[in-house]
């Protein structure tokens, strides 16, 4: 029950971007297209669930004063494997999402739940917080591509990342005179993620409300 | 020469980390709620920036590229970083105690600052020569300080004000940095 619990914290209410604010730089950068979307969330939680099985592997046996180093050697390798699948299987998605896959390894979702929760916590858990998390970030790139995609191109089009010629999904919603190109452009990712943010933000302030007056 | 002050320009203004690339969020959001302590993080940045990219670089031509072992780049990158981000702070704690009490944190926290890493590896992927690589990195962290600073005296005022519940803290900090980099996108006819 409380695994499930955790595992539901990580979508919404801790959400680690919208509520906790790690790692926004990729997210505010990649979320032009809901097709660079899903290829950052899927290597974010396969890079996330990785480092968190190894971390939690190697936690009793790591020397507490250089922990940070070993983290980081262990993510930036993950992340280089990560890279090269991509570079290789999927050449669009790389030209697409350039130098941010190399800078998942700063991204502070992955060091930071390897510090305050892998390092702490048995192999299993420590499995399901990196899904849970991968999935909360992947959630929240995908909101925030929709509302980015549609409304600076009018519709979505998602093709297949390894074959770049196949559509998977192309939907018009309006039409191109009245798309609002400004979404495509960084104010437009500034301004996206403070609505989404703030409604979470508004979420919580509610949930709180709630508890409050059953506790009265 | 006229081509590297265009490059300055670029990087510091036109091309701004955090306004139009979005790297440095954390300490973008995190170290701006005090004039001091933003401008501190901001002269930390460009050091540590500048000496990382000087050694990476080197690091890369000299020693990777001979022994066909670029595809290290990223673990040797990191590395070099993070040894550099410790060695900058014994060097601050030892001659400067007073500086090292006021940057506090943020000095380690440099380590994952995304514009360090990202300055490293455009340097290797544009292929810049010795000069440009300098100027890139001098630039890329002088734009970063500089809208760090204008962001935190517009926090300061912002505390004063009355803001709706929800969009208090983080959610007013994001409208106004969309409303900068509009400013800010209006430069890019300068060059």
């Amino acid at each position: 029950m409380n695994r499930i619990q955790n595992f539901k914290n990580g979508l919404i209410k801790d959400n680690p971007v919208f509520s906790l604010f790690l790692g926004i730089c990729s997210t505010l950068a990649i979320t032009t297209s809901v097709n660079n979307a899903i290829g950052m969330g899927v290597s974010v939680i396969i890079v996330l669930t990785v480092s968190n099985v190894l971390i939690s592997m190697i936690r009793k046996i790591t020397p507490d004063e250089i922990r940070i180093p070993v983290y980081i050697v262990i993510i930036a390798t993950l992340v280089t494997i990560i890279q090269m699948l991509i570079q290789a299987f999927a050449p669009a998605l790389n030209e697409s999402l350039g130098v941010f896959i190399p800078l998942i390894v700063v991204n502070c979702i992955i060091l930071g739940r390897a510090e305050s929760f892998a390092s702490k916590n048995n192999i299993f858990d420590s499995a399901l917080d990196g899904i849970g998390m991968g999935l909360g970030y992947t959630l929240a790139v995908l909101a925030m591509s929709l509302i980015r995609e549609i409304l600076s191109t009018g519709g979505i089009l998602i093709t297949n990342p390894f074959n770049t010629a196949q559509v998977l999904l192309d939907l018009t919603l309006f039409p191109e005179d009245f798309t609002i190109s400004l979404f495509g452009s960084p104010v437009g990712a500034f301004i996206t993620f403070a609505c989404l943010a703030s409604l979470v933000g508004a979420y919580k302030v509610h949930l709180e409300a709630k508890e409050n007056a059953k506790e009265k | 020469m006229s081509e590297l002050v265009t490059l300055l320009v670029t990087s510091v203004l036109i091309n701004n980390v955090i306004l139009n690339q979005f790297l440095g969020m954390c300490p973008f959001m995190g170290v701006s709620k005090k004039k001091s302590s933003a401008l501190g993080m901001g002269v930390a940045v460009v050091f540590v920036i500048v000496v990382a990219a000087i050694v990476t670089y080197g690091l890369y031509y000299l020693v990777l590229v001979p022994l066909g072992l670029e595809f290290m780049e990223l673990i040797t990158f990191i590395l070099v970083i993070a040894s550099l981000v410790q060695l900058t702070e014994m060097f601050i704690k030892k001659y400067s105690p007073s500086l090292y009490k006021s940057l506090g944190v943020y000095l380690p926290l440099i380590t994952t600052n995304c514009v360090v890493l990202n300055v490293c590896l455009v340097n290797i992927t544009n292929t810049y020569d010795f000069s440009h690589m300098l100027v890139y990195s001098v630039g890329t962290p002088l734009g970063f300080a500089l809208v760090l600073y204008i962001f935190s005296t517009i926090r300061e005022r912002l505390e004063l004000s009355n803001v709706p519940k929800a969009f208090r803290g983080n959610g007013i900090a994001l409208i106004c940095a969309a409303i900068m980099s509009m400013a800010f996108s209006g430069l890019a006819g300068i060059v």
